[in-house]
C-alpha cells in the first residue's frame, strides 16, 4: 500500500479494498521499522492518526470525503499542531506543545488526511542537510551515510521511504526543492502568499513558504489545493482565487515555451547532473515544448542576497524567544538580561547563533546601508531578470542543485560551502515566484531533481508541466531498494 | 571583512546571546567568512534602484478595529515556564 499514488490509495478508501485505520496501520507498523535508520520523525502520533483514520471511515462509509480523506500524512515539525509537540528542531522548542492548528494543518485535517506524526528538520529551517537539528541528523534512504537535504529533511526521507505517501515542507531559500531534488521526490514551493504562513514558525518573513512534498505532480496537486488560498489570520496572505490544479494536469505542453538560464549552466554544476538537466530538456522537446535561452544576469549575486535579508529577517523573528512566555529557559539566572542571554545561548545552536548574529550585524547602526538596503536593491534586480524571462517563456528549468547528495559531515565545517547548495533555489524565493524540484535521473545511483521556475500564481503550470513530464519518464517511480 | 572577537561579542550582546569563550573565535572566523561572501553585493549596480521588501510589493492589510479573538490566555500561559496570577515571572528588573 506503501507504493501507491494518492489516486489509488483513495480508489482503494472509496471501494473499501481496505479501510483508512488499516493503510494508517500499515504506515505505522514502516515507522516503527524503519525510521531507526533514518530519523525522520520527531514524534510519531499514533493515537491520535487512528482517532482520524476512524473519523475519515466514518465519512467514507457514507459516502463523503474528497480526494484527501483518509490518506496519511507527515508534517513538518515547524507547524503547530494542538496538543502535539511542535519543536521546530531545536532544543529552544524541545518541550513545546503548540496550543492551536497552524492554518494549514487545519485545512489539512478538514480534507480527512491523517497525521501519522512530525517530521524532523533542521534547526528553526536553517540548513540544507539536516545536519542541524537538535534531535540528530536525518539519513537519505537511498543512501544512509549521505544527507537527504534540508531543511524538510525528514519529510522527504518519510516519503522516499514510504514512511509516508505525503508530507508538508517549508522553503525559504530551497527547503523544499533541494531535499526533494537529493532523495528523488516531487516538491512544490508555491508563490509567496499562496498559501497560508499562520501557525508556520517564522524564518524570514519575506521569503517563507509553505507547500508538498510527494512521488508525484499528480500527488501533489490535492495536496497543494487543500493548502492554497486566502486566510485573513496571515497578513501577507494574497486573496486571489485557487485554480483547480487537479484538472489542470492533463493538458498537453505542446507549444510550451521553456527557458534555459545560461548562468545555471555555468561552472559548479557537476556534468552528471547537468547530463540528467538537459535530457529532461530533450524530453520536453520530444513533447513538443521549444526551448530558448534566457539570462538571468544577477544570479550570481542571489546567494549574497539571501545571507543578507534571510539573517536579518530570522534575527528579528527569533528575538520572540526569550525564555520568558515558552521555551527553553536557562536555570539558576540571577537577572533579566541573563536570562535571555543564557536561555538563548543554550536553547540554539551554532547554526542559529551564526544566523541572528548576521542578521543583527547587518540591521545594527553604521552597516544597515552597506548590507540590508543594499541587499533589498540587489533582490529588487534579480526580481526584474525574472519579470524580464516570463516575457519570453512560460517557464524556465535548471538544475535544482549543483551535486548529488553529499556524505554527512561533509560540509559542517564551513557554513559557506553549505549555504552554495542553495544557488539554484534562492532566486526563487527572493522574487516570490512558484517553484518546484521533479525526479530527472540519477548519477551513480543518487537522484537528480530538475528544476520548474514558473511565473506568479502559475502553480497551475507547473503541476501540468511536471505531469506531463512524469507520463513520459518514470524516474519518479523508482524507490530506494532498502525500503522497498 | 574580518570580524575581531570584541566585535563578535558586541553583536552577541545586542543579539542577548550568551557565548562560550572558545564558541569566540570561532564564529569570529566563520561570520568573517559569510561577511566576505556577502561582501560580492557591493559590486552590484544598483544606482536608482527601488529596495524591495516584499515579493508582491504588497502593502499592508488592514481590518476594522473591531475584537476578533477569543482570550486564550490560559491556554497558552499552560506552556509558559513560570507564571503567577497571569503574569510571566522573571528575576527581579528594578531594584
Amino acid at each position: 500500500m506503501h507504493t501507491f499514488s494518492i489516486k489509488q490509495l483513495g480508489e482503494g478508501l472509496r471501494a473499501r479494498k481496505f479501510s483508512s485505520r488499516e493503510l494508517t496501520q500499515h504506515f505505522l507498523k514502516r515507522i516503527e521499522q524503519h525510521d531507526g535508520k533514518l530519523n525522520s520523525f520527531v514524534t510519531v502520533c499514533a493515537d491520535g492518526a487512528l482517532k482520524a483514520a476512524d473519523r475519515a471511515d466514518a465519512l467514507l462509509a457514507k459516502g463523503s470525503g474528497g480526494p484527501l480523506a483518509g490518506i496519511p500524512l507527515a508534517q513538518k515539525d515547524i507547524f503547530c499542531t494542538e496538543g502535539v509537540k511542535t519543536a521546530c528542531g531545536s532544543r529552544m522548542l524541545d518541550r513545546f506543545i503548540a496550543p492551536y492548528d497552524a492554518t494549514i494543518v487545519t485545512r489539512l485535517k478538514d480534507a480527512g488526511t491523517v497525521m501519522l506524526g512530525k517530521c524532523n528538520m533542521d534547526e528553526f529551517a536553517m540548513g540544507s542537510s539536516n545536519e542541524t537539528s537538535w534531535f540528530g541528523p536525518v539519513k537519505n534512504p537511498w543512501d544512509l551515510t549521505r544527507v537527504p537535504g534540508g531543511s524538510s529533511g525528514g519529510s522527504v526521507a518519510a516519503v522516499a521511504a514510504g514512511l509516508a505517501p505525503i508530507a508538508t515542507g517549508t522553503d525559504t531559500g530551497g527547503s523544499i526543492r533541494q531535499p526533494a531534488a537529493l532523495t528523488n521526490l516531487t516538491g512544490i514551493k508555491p508563490t509567496y502568499g499562496r498559501v497560508s504562513r499562520y501557525g508556520m514558525i517564522a524564518f524570514a518573513s519575506s521569503l517563507d513558504q509553505a507547500g508538498v512534498l510527494a512521488r508525484t505532480a499528480e500527488d501533489c496537486a490535492p495536496v497543494l489545493q487543500a493548502m492554497a488560498g486566502f486566510d485573513p489570520l496571515d497578513s501577507t496572505s494574497v486573496d486571489r482565487p485557487v485554480p483547480d490544479y487537479a484538472s489542470a494536469l492533463a493538458a498537453p505542453v505542446k507549444g510550451l515555451r521553456i527557458g534555459l538560464p545560461k548562468e545555471y549552466f555555468a561552472e559548479g554544476l557537476d556534468p552528471g547532473t547537468r547530463d540528467c538537466v538537459m535530457a529532461a530538456v530533450k524530453k520536453f522537446q520530444e513533447l513538443g515544448a521549444t526551448v530558448h535561452d534566457v539570462s538571468l544576469p544577477n544570479s550570481p549575486l542571489s546567494v549574497p542576497t539571501y545571507y543578507v535579508v534571510a539573517p536579518a529577517e530570522a534575527s528579528s523573528n527569533l528575538a520572540r524567544f526569550d525564555g520568558v512566555r515558552y521555551g527553553h529557559r536557562a536555570e539558576g539566572v540571577k537577572t533579566l538580561e541573563e536570562l535571555y542571554k543564557r536561555s538563548r545561548g543554550e536553547g540554539f545552536g551554532a547554526e542559529v547563533q551564526r544566523r541572528i548574529m548576521i542578521g543583527t550585524y547587518v540591521l545594527s547602526h553604521g552597516y544597515y546601508d552597506a548590507y540590508y538596503l543594499k541587499a533589498q536593491k540587489v533582490r529588487r534586480l534579480i526580481c526584474d531578470d525574472f519579470k524580464r524571462a516570463f516575457e519570453k517563456v512560460d517557464v524556465v528549468l535548471g538544475p535544482t542543485a549543483q551535486n548529488v547528495a553529499f556524505k554527512l559531515g561533509d560540509k559542517t565545517s564551513d557554513p559557506v560551502a553549505m549555504y552554495l547548495n542553495d544557488i539554484y533555489t534562492i532566486a526563487a524565493n527572493l522574487a516570490g515566484i512558484p517553484a518546484m524540484s521533479l525526479p530527472g535521473g540519477f548519477v551513480n545511483g543518487l537522484p537528480v531533481g530538475v528544476q520548474l521556475m514558473g511565473n506568479y500564481f502559475d502553480e497551475a503550470r507547473l503541476l501540468n508541466v511536471a505531469h506531463q513530464y512524469q507520463q513520459a519518464t518514470d524516474w519518479h517511480a523508482r524507490r530506494p531498494k532498502e525500503f522497498a | 571583512m574580518s570580524l575581531t572577537a570584541d566585535q563578535i561579542r558586541q553583536v552577541a550582546h545586542l543579539a542577548r546571546l550568551e557565548l562560550k569563550p572558545e564558541q569566540v573565535e570561532k564564529y569570529a572566523r566563520e561570520l568573517s567568512n559569510i561577511l566576505d561572501m556577502v561582501g560580492q553585493l557591493a559590486r552590484a549596480d544598483t544606482g536608482s534602484t527601488q529596495p524591495m521588501a516584499h515579493p508582491l510589493d504588497m502593502a499592508q492589510r488592514l481590518r476594522p478595529d473591531a475584537v476578533t479573538e477569543a482570550d486564550r490566555r490560559e491556554a497558552f500561559q499552560a506552556h509558559a515556564p513560570k507564571v503567577q496570577e497571569g503574569l510571566y515571572i522573571v528575576p527581579k528588573v528594578i531594584e
